[in-house]
């Protein structure tokens, strides 16, 4: 005897409390802080801010916990909260020339005004699993300290620009267009474009870098300059007639130069490719620069070769993991119905191929006899 | 969560006015595809963040509410989505097609006939008809505006020829009053005939490709075919085992590993008032 499945809602809840359990795991482990999350697990908090595209550590934090470090659930549920958030106002640009560099290199010059610093960075550490910190030791030594240089520090590419060997880049004052309270249209323009790419996949974007790297729309690419640090946001107040500073956010940036012969409409100069990002998120901003300057073939004459990562109808439509997760993974949801339909379809196809071997069959037969 | 947190219906008023407006522009141009600032919504995309938004966007305090899922109450996903709206809209909710007055669905239409004054809203995964012949959102939008469907007949028409048959079993296309071909979503072709015609107001919401459609109450819907391969809605050609059915679609379910099965409505609500007035399939206990 069948009985129809019922006790949905107690499955859900069942689920759920289950999966509070496996969230704390082993209860006589202590239990993570969000700040332990937050100073420990910076990275995850960087690309959690930059794909959920709100800058707020301690939210961040509290979304990796309770998505049990994964970061694409923990993205999801930052997102599903700034959609809820009233917009108070926009901010002035901010400013990077300004920023208060933690990392600052160029690739292209050896030395250049503002200097080259490393800062923290993995590049040069040699990937051995460091056993030491498996013992909850002490805290590491405290790394020397230089005082910090007062001034801008000035753009790689604006001393390329004095000699007009790199394609300009006028300032613009267009507000703007707003993913997240439009519909994405295309063709976009680079601004949206953009802001596509920041708030991509970081894993996905880095592919389409690479594919570029590869020879997909491949654009020579040299990493003029890569700049992390903090920058202040100042924001207009119309009641008090001018700006103030509001807050410090840590941005990554990017521009590349890309080598460039010119083309029908472009003199031969070095063009550029450009990522900004939240937090330190080289890796992405980098990317975001490479996929970038490969999307703008069409404003610099240059023709399409077919490579995925020229093509910005595929990029922007498949760039967001949120929009990927949630497709890719409905499939899983019950599909009874739909499923039934193709059923009675193949089984009525099949029958009728076999009805007309069977007829093949006897007439064979009778011409045989 | 806290529910006074939100507002009804969880959405606030501003995108709730920018939905209605998109729901307002499609019912003036049926089947036509509108492009709206679709939310990120508390549940993934492919879950019906479509038809959760569009469902906010016309839900009122006085509205008793339905969700169904492969055609029924019970399913997880429809149960979550009337625990959401109960919780924040507060609205009364119920499984029976007759006393509802918006109804969420997924994947079927409701065998009951709807009438004037319901709204059906739709959860749409893809809305656009062409896209698996056309990947290209800004090829298909062009084709949509030119009127230019003959791939579409092309499509059907190799079918035919390859295979005797429409090879299309479900989200079968359709033409809205001779204009615009629409994906009625992932229903089975045996749900199309009740497309047209319909008394309700029928709403599609497509939260992550952010397109709503709509069809205003009476539209005519024709499902495309040939004069002589005309259209045929199919079901599995036995009686519903537990209300003895011949006039529902039906689920097929594998009750013991040889090969044993029945067949029951896939519409729960359908089956239950059947079994209620006394109707007894084969299976029924």
């Amino acid at each position: 005897m069948y009985v129809a499945v019922k006790g949905g809602e107690r499955a859900i809840d069942n689920a759920h409390a289950w999966l509070a359990e496996e969230r704390r795991g082993d209860p006589s482990v202590p239990e993570l802080s969000i700040a332990q999350i937050r100073e420990q697990m910076t990275l995850a908090v960087n690309r959690v801010m930059a794909e959920g595209s709100l800058y707020d550590p301690d939210l961040a934090a509290l979304a990796i916990k309770q998505a049990r470090g994964d970061l694409i659930e923990a993205i999801f549920l930052i997102r599903a909260y700034r959609t809820t958030l009233p917009r108070l106002g926009n901010s002035r640009p901010v400013e990077t020339t300004a920023m208060a560099c933690d990392r600052r290199i160029s690739a292209t010059f050896k030395d250049l005004p503002g200097g080259q610093i490393l800062g923290p960075t993995f590049d040069y550490t040699h990937r051995l699993l460091d056993f030491k910190l498996a013992a909850e030791g002490e805290p590491p030594q405290d790394a020397p300290q230089r005082p910090p240089e007062a001034g801008d520090v000035p753009h790689v590419t604006g001393f390329l620009n004095r000699e007009g060997l790199i394609e300009e880049a006028p300032a613009d004052d267009t507000p703007p267009p707003d993913l997240t309270r439009e519909p994405l249209e295309l063709p976009a323009e680079r601004a949206l474009r953009l802001q596509a790419l920041a708030r991509g996949d970081e894993g996905f974007v880095l592919s389409m870098a690479y594919s570029t790297q590869r020879g997909y729309g491949r654009n020579h690419a040299f990493v003029g300059e890569l700049r992390i640090g903090a920058v202040s946001v100042e924001m207009d107040i119309p009641e008090l007639g001018f700006a103030i500073e509001i807050g410090d956010i840590t941005l990554t940036e990017c521009e590349t130069v890309n080598q460039f012969t010119g083309s029908k409409t472009e003199p031969p100069q070095f063009t550029r490719g450009y990522g900004l990002v939240f937090g330190q998120t080289e890796r992405k901003a980098i990317s975001m620069a490479l996929v970038d300057r490969a999307l703008r073939w069409e404003e610099l004459g240059e023709d399409f070769t077919g490579a995925p990562a020229q093509d910005a109808e595929f990029v922007l439509s498949h760039a967001d993991n949120i929009q990927a997760t949630g497709f890719l993974e409905h499939i899983k949801l019950p599909h009874y119905v739909d499923f039934q339909s193709e059923l009675e379809l193949v089984r009525k196809l099949r029958r009728e191929v076999a009805e007309r071997a069977e007829a093949a069959n006897t007439s064979r037969q009778e011409a045989a006899e | 969560m806290t529910d006074q947190a939100y507002n009804f219906a969880y959405l606030d008023e501003q995108t709730k006015r920018m939905i209605r407006r998109a729901i307002l522009k499609g019912l003036a141009i049926p089947g036509y595809q509108v492009p709206f600032a679709s939310r990120e919504m508390p549940m993934p995309y492919g879950w019906g963040t479509g038809g959760v938004q569009v469902s906010a966007a016309v839900l009122t305090p006085e509205d008793r509410f339905k969700v169904i899922d492969q055609g029924a109450d019970d399913t997880t996903n429809a149960v979550s989505i009337r625990n959401f709206f109960r919780r924040t809209a507060g609205v009364e909710v119920t499984t029976e097609t007759t006393a509802a007055s918006v109804i969420q669905t997924r994947h079927r239409i409701p065998e009951t006939t709807l009438k004037e004054g319901q709204i059906l809203v739709y959860q749409v995964p893809i809305p656009e008809p062409l896209r698996f012949l056309e990947p290209r959102e800004t090829e298909t939008r062009k084709m949509h505006s030119l009127e230019e469907y003959g791939l579409m007949h092309v499509k059907l028409y190799e079918d035919i020829s390859r295979h005797g048959h429409i090879a299309t079993a479900y989200a079968y296309p359709v033409k809205i009053e001779g204009r615009y071909v629409m994906d009625p979503s992932p229903i089975p072709k045996f749900d199309n005939p009740k497309l047209t015609d319909c008394p309700a107001i029928q709403l599609f919401g497509a939260g992550r490709e952010q397109r709503i459609y709509a069809l205003p109450p009476y539209t005519t819907v024709v499902s495309l075919d040939f004069e002589d391969h005309p259209f045929e809605a199919s079901r599995a050609d036995h009686p519903c085992g537990l209300c003895g059915a011949t006039d529902s679609y039906l689920d097929e379910v594998i009750t013991d590993d040889a090969g044993g099965r029945m067949f029951v409505c896939s519409d729960t609500d359908y089956c239950e008032a059947r079994q209620a007035q006394g109707h007894r399939g084969k299976d029924a206990a």
